[in-house]
């Protein structure tokens, strides 16, 4: 088996991913203002939930739950899907997904599929895939379309083309879609994005989705959504494919009460989706004829393995962590090299990779506690950071300079007369940086700090040398 | 009351003022202050860092220090949020029931600065006068993991002279973080010119905040940026007194 998350093994680290999307400051100025109206119009409609905290308490209780007897749920769902008409396809990781659903696509003799909603097909790199095997893909989420259409990547894990502007679209559909002219008012982007699609919806036979719920007891699948060409995607095609992590499954149909209240308001503000799709098997004379479900593991297992962390395969991948945070805000989603980024995405891919690939995710956080407060199923995000930097730190995976700080520190830490003698150290090491109070051009990593603020100057008394002066003035 | 002083390892080196502050405010408050020389430090930057048996070595000590301390003010939200959130957890997973009691004991008497003022010995008013325009950054620890709430606005609004200005988007992270602000120092650099452009925008000449390593990181920029704008340790603030007070 072989864990693959999009383009994740391949990516340059955090920080210096970041370092060059910092300096974008179209990119910085598109990211803050969506991530602004978000959240703003999450707190209105989270704010008028008397129950939103019992919500979240039930939610991470079924998800809990969920987890811990994942194996009997599992295959509750194949065999109601099963018995309502559905085929029920089992992938260890993105290769044999992508092999089953190629060979599903071939099998009915068809070159080009239409998608929506399938970030799960993102971390498999399914497009690549389909690609290869001359099948064309067309993504029909309106943002998934401006980041195939651009040659981007996805930034954002609901708003996949979070870190464009409506400007930026308009080049990109005046160049892609063969337009002479197109005007940049929202109405004229999704009037030209409508014409592209519709005729795609019409003629293609085969339809791809992911999935945000999939019901044990029943089988269901369940597509939550704003724009209407998901539910174009999911009824209009002959065959329909569901690629589908085993971490989406609830146990039953009244469960859906709960997420269905907490994800809306949680990704997109909104009370309701526009359109909630749900389907069983197949229903002969009603949308497809054939429906396959592909549930996918790709280091899911890993992370189930692991009690402390855990609780991160509960997401329901509504974005708000990503919108609240702080560090997201100031890079999107692109500095964390993979298909999931913000606070989630730096607890997942690792998890996902077993730590292969992407060490420095678990660092690009200040440990803010905001994902935590916002996230829908109460996933504590801040614990799992430490949790992993923890797994970085036994593995060896942070550098000998560091290694060699901490160990130091605690050291002096360890004894009140060490942490006085290295008190001294230090104030006699500083004295070739002081200029006036302040230090300047501090030497290693401490150079970082000196780059963007000031460093007062360790004062030449410390607390306790005059607690103790103190002391003995008053005992004299 | 007898009240320990936790003052942590960085304010006891970098911010001795803050600690001389805290035990001027309890002072004058009718408490007594100790110190308990073998103190060091809670083992905050090492749990964050992923270097958890060193943060518990220095959790065996915090425990050892302040066993039989009655009340422990620490003038750090960080710090805790270091001992009252993970000193618990840590002893949980260490198979050793003696130290969880321990450390069950010991968590429950540690106070927050301003935890202690208003929740403890019950006062707002303690008598300060500063008269400045000053905006509060209340931490990431103190907002989330404390809770503090309002409790320093409460004792900043007793404040003879002193006007408070909100601080716009005051619930977002200024890019500390610990080790955060060198590892990830471009992010950390972007987060915190959005903190310092929010102080600039209520044109307070003090900001203010429970948390010194904040505040370092904050002042930091106030200072490179040539803003004239100076942090100030809630405890400072609590601690100044009218001068003409003092001589009648």
């Amino acid at each position: 088996m072989s864990v693959r998350v999009g383009q994740a093994a391949e990516a340059p680290s955090f920080p210096t991913a970041a370092k060059e999307l910092v300096a974008d400051s179209q990119l910085r100025s598109n990211v803050r203002r969506a991530t602004d109206v978000i959240r703003t119009k999450r707190g209105r409609v989270v704010g008028e939930m008397p129950d939103w905290e019992e919500l979240r308490a039930s939610a991470s209780a079924i998800k809990g739950h969920t987890l811990r007897h994942l194996d009997h749920y599992l295959e509750q769902f194949e065999a109601a899907c099963t018995q309502a008409g559905g085929h029920v396809h089992w992938a260890r990781d993105a290769d044999e997904a992508n092999r089953i659903i190629v060979g599903l696509i071939q099998k009915h003799g068809q070159d080009e599929v239409i998608k929506v909603k399938t970030m799960t097909s993102d971390e498999t790199r399914l497009n690549v895939a389909l690609e290869a095997a001359g099948i064309t893909p067309y993504e029909t989420d309106l943002a998934d379309l401006i980041v195939q259409l651009g040659e981007d990547r996805p930034s954002h894990i609901v708003v996949p083309a979070l870190h464009r502007n409506r400007l930026e679209i308009r080049e990109i559909f005046l160049k892609k879609m063969g337009l002479d002219h197109l005007g940049y008012e929202p109405e004229d982007l999704t009037t030209a994005a409508r014409q592209y699609l519709r005729e795609k919806f019409l003629r293609v036979k085969v339809g791809i989705s992911g999935a945000n719920f999939a019901v044990a007891e029943t089988g269901t699948v369940c597509v939550v959504e704003s724009e209407g060409n998901g539910r174009m995607c999911l009824s209009l095609p002959e065959v329909l494919i569901s690629l589908v992590g085993i971490e989406k499954i609830v146990p039953t149909f009244q469960d859906l009460e709960v997420f269905l209240q907490l994800l809306p308001r949680s990704a997109t503000g909104e009370r309701m989706n526009p359109y909630n799709s749900l389907w069983t098997g197949v229903t002969p004379g009603d949308g497809p004829r054939e429906f396959h479900v592909v549930l996918l593991d790709n280091g899911r297992t890993n992370v189930l393995a692991d009690a402390e962390s855990r609780e991160t395969l509960a997401c329901i991948r509504c974005g708000a962590c990503l919108n609240i945070c702080p560090v997201y805000r100031q890079t999107g989603g692109h500095a964390y090299g993979s298909v999931y980024g913000g606070p989630i995405g730096a607890i997942l891919t690792p998890q996902l990779q077993a730590m292969e690939h992407s060490q420095s995710l678990p660092y690009a956080s200040s440990l803010c506690g905001a994902c935590y407060e916002v996230c829908p199923v109460r996933i504590n995000i801040p614990e799992i950071l430490i949790h992993l930097r923890t797994k970085v730190v036994e593995a060896g995976g942070t550098p000998l300079s560091e290694q060699l700080a901490m160990k130091g520190a605690a050291f002096a830490m360890g004894d009140a007369g060490r942490l006085s003698g290295a008190h001294s150290l230090v104030r006699i090491g500083q004295l070739p940086f002081k200029r006036g109070e302040k230090l300047q051009n501090l030497p290693g990593p401490l150079g970082a700090w000196t780059a963007f603020r000031d460093l007062a100057a360790v004062p030449p008394e410390s607390f306790r040398q005059w607690w103790e002066r103190r002391d003995g003035e008053k005992q004299s | 009351m007898l009240i320990s002083l936790f003052i942590t390892c960085y304010n006891d080196v970098m911010f001795p003022e803050t600690g001389k502050a805290v035990v001027a405010v309890l002072e004058r408050l009718g408490h007594r202050v100790e110190f308990r020389a073998a103190q060091t430090c809670c083992g905050q930057m090492h749990y964050n860092s992923g270097y958890r048996k060193e943060a518990r070595d220095l959790m065996r000590h915090f425990v050892e220090v302040f066993a039989d301390a009655e009340v422990i003010c620490c003038p750090s939200s960080s710090c805790v949020s270091m001992i009252r959130e993970h000193y618990p957890k840590m002893a949980a997973g260490l198979d050793d029931p003696e130290l969880a009691r321990q450390v069950e004991a010991v968590v429950s008497r540690v106070y927050e600065f301003s935890e202690l003022l208003v929740d403890r010995l019950g006062v707002t008013d303690v008598g300060a006068f500063y008269p400045h325009t000053v905006t509060l950054h209340t931490s990431c620890h103190a907002l989330r993991s404390l809770g503090v709430g309002d409790k320093p606005v409460q004792l900043l609004r007793q404040v003879r002279g002193l006007t408070l200005v909100e601080l716009p988007n005051s619930d977002q992270c200024c890019g500390f973080g610990g080790t955060f602000a060198v590892k990830n120092a471009d992010v950390s650099g972007a987060m915190l010119s959005e903190k310092t452009h929010c102080i600039l925008s209520t044109r307070a000449e003090v900001c203010t905040g429970g948390d010194n390593s904040c505040l370092m990181h904050i002042g930091g920029a106030l200072s490179r940026q040539r803003t004239g704008v100076r942090t100030v340790h809630l405890a400072e603030i609590l601690a100044s007194t009218d001068p003409a007070e003092v001589r009648s």
